[in-house]
């Protein structure tokens, strides 16, 4: 088993890391650094580091700022507020220039847990993948988000990453050679009567739920989709045709993310049955996190079952 | 300030807004009130303040500035069409689905034009990014950024205006075009600003009252800004929407409206007699 650590966790690690080496980034939160983890950031480079207050619209405008000037700003704060309290913002003033901005949303999903509703945010893949030119990441585990902070300090645009609350299971790491490309996803496990195509945090959820239908005699094959836009099409459509059924598995609402996304792809190129996974158009609530995933079905246990689904739709 | 110099600002100013006021006409569209109000400053910052090179439009070190009453495009494109950025002749391109003069502020297709702007209350924060990066480089270069009366009612502004004091940024400076009116009326009664000095002071600013139709004042105004240190300063500009155009000052109808051919004649004919008497 992999080192647990929250993705929250190794992108604060990996933004020190990476310092020196990009002396143009500078980090930018919303009075949440001890939280979205970019507070050892701030220790070690005080000055690339602004902490603008409990004020996302102005962060956002800021960076836009920064960047115009060449910097490769960081914004922080929970997903609900970096995607949802500065949508304006990050539309107008960062992504229809096109302006080097990497907008940070931690804490995202129902995997916040306690905070309930208000701070589960189910609906930034969604409010990002739709603005034109938006980049949209969301890696599974600590090893990946660590090549996934790298790549996005080498990519030239603005971009939306996703970072998870909880400890996660790290996965990536131990398969040989693990590359991180934007917008190419990767098949962690190979299979041939129906393809999982999961997200974040769901991605450890779909490698059990492929072991749950092994023992009942179903191969299926697991796709990690890191990046959610510009989606891998090529990957999805060929798991559509060789695999015949698909379910995608996110942990956000399941209207405009990750599983609109490939629904959108596969009913235009090559229509077999998508299953949507993920919270079913919802608000979160309150509890210990892993209670809170288990209660609006985010599980192995349930993917299994939508794999069943989306393997009877075939005809 | 000389008086030819004076003369001569006064000229361009009338040139801009006769400028501007075609691009409205000749499209129908767009704001011709605001963009009115702001063509003298707009002038006193691309005629005397900034250092800026018209063939190197992104020289590392200019001065830079953001129309944060990104509306304002017939007030921006004339003066940098006159400034030298490019030819007066791609103004006729202002709004048209073939050409690149987008109706508001476009940073990527229109030579000069440092942050791309429209939606309300958001450039103050790019303007306060700008000035940031260049204290982190030990730049020297100032940065603007002008504001509606009506446009400072968005929070963000306020957001803003505590991030630039919060790092002391003498390197920019806001400017206020205080014409008192809005679309929907006399800014007073859609939604009151004032008292806009003492707002400005709280939020830890240096505060400047100009004429914002007075080159003298205007130059002084700036002036000022510049030499305070520590923290960073805005500027009450005094303003006429309409400014320069008989019919249109001091009435909101204009905020957004575009001229019909006899009104444009008049408006015409006012300008060339300034631009005229100015150059006489």
């Amino acid at each position: 088993m992999g080192e647990v650590i929250a993705t929250r966790a190794a992108y604060g690690k990996a933004l020190v890391k990476y310092a020196e080496q990009y002396p143009e980034l500078v980090v930018l939160d919303a009075d949440l650094s001890g939280s979205t983890m970019t507070k050892d950031f701030s220790k070690a480079c005080p000055e690339r580091f602004f902490n603008m207050g409990i004020a996302e619209a102005n962060m956002a405008g800021v960076a836009a700022g920064l960047a115009a000037a060449g910097k490769k700003p960081f914004i922080n704060s929970f997903a609900m507020f970096s995607s949802g309290r500065a949508w304006e913002q990050v539309r107008n003033s960062i992504c229809y220039p096109g302006l080097n901005v990497k907008v940070i949303g931690s804490h995202g999903g129902l995997s916040v847990g306690e905070d309930g509703a208000t701070h589960q945010c189910i609906e930034d893949l969604a409010l990002m993948r739709v603005i034109p030119g938006m980049t949209v990441l969301c890696p599974c585990d600590g090893y990946e988000m660590e090549l996934a902070v790298k790549a996005l300090l080498d990519y030239e645009g603005p971009a939306y990453m996703r970072l998870g609350r909880l400890a996660v299971e790290t996965v990536t790491d131990a398969i040989e050679g693990y590359s991180f490309e934007i917008g190419k996803g990767v098949v962690l496990k190979d299979g041939t009567d129906v393809t999982i195509i999961a997200v974040g945090m769901m991605v450890q959820e779909a490698l059990k739920a492929a072991e749950l239908l092994a023992a009942e005699g179903i191969s299926a094959r697991v796709i990690n989709m890191h990046t959610i836009k510009p989606l891998d099409t090529e990957l999805v459509l060929k798991a559509a045709a060789e695999t015949g059924a698909i379910v995608t598995s996110e942990e956000a609402n399941i209207i405009n993310g990750l599983g609109s996304a490939v629904a959108e792809v596969v009913a235009e190129n090559c229509p077999v049955p998508v299953v949507r996974h993920g919270v079913n158009d919802e608000f979160g609530r309150s509890g210990k996190a892993n209670l809170v995933l288990k209660a609006f079905g985010l599980t192995a246990e349930v993917i299994a079952e939508k794999a069943k689904l989306a393997i009877s739709k075939k005809k | 300030m000389q008086l030819d110099r004076i003369k001569e600002l006064s000229a361009i100013a009338a040139k801009a807004r006769l400028a501007g006021v075609s691009m409205v006409y000749g499209c129908a569209s767009g704001h011709p009130g605001g963009s009115l109000s702001s063509m003298d400053i707009l002038t006193m910052l691309y005629f005397e303040k900034m250092n800026i090179d018209p063939a190197n439009p992104k020289m590392a070190d200019r001065d830079r500035f953001v129309l944060s009453k990104g509306h304002c495009t017939p007030a921006l494109y004339p003066i940098l069409a006159l400034r030298g950025f490019f030819p007066e002749e791609e103004l006729k391109m202002f709004r048209s689905i073939d050409g690149h003069m987008s109706g508001h502020a476009e940073m990527n297709h229109v030579k000069g034009v440092d942050m791309s702007t429209g939606s309300l209350g958001q450039g103050l924060s790019a303007a306060v990014g700008m000035a940031l990066a260049s204290k982190m480089d030990g730049k020297t270069n100032r940065v603007y950024a002008l504001m509606g009366d009506g446009e400072i009612a968005e929070g963000q502004i306020w957001e803003a205006a505590m991030s630039a004091a919060k790092y002391n940024l003498d390197n920019l400076c806001g400017i206020v075009d205080v014409n008192g009116l809005q679309i929907d009326g006399a800014t007073k009664d859609v939604m009151p600003s004032e008292p806009l000095d003492k707002k400005w002071e709280a939020f830890g600013w240096n505060v400047i009252k100009a004429d914002g139709h007075d080159f003298e004042s205007l130059d002084k105004a700036f002036d000022e800004a510049a030499a305070c240190k520590g923290k960073p300063s805005v500027i009450l500009a005094k303003t006429v929407k309409g400014k320069g155009v008989s019919f249109m000052e001091n009435n909101a109808g204009w905020h957004g409206k575009a001229p019909n051919a006899e009104q444009f004649e008049q408006a015409k004919a006012e300008l060339e007699a300034v631009i005229k008497e100015m150059e006489g």
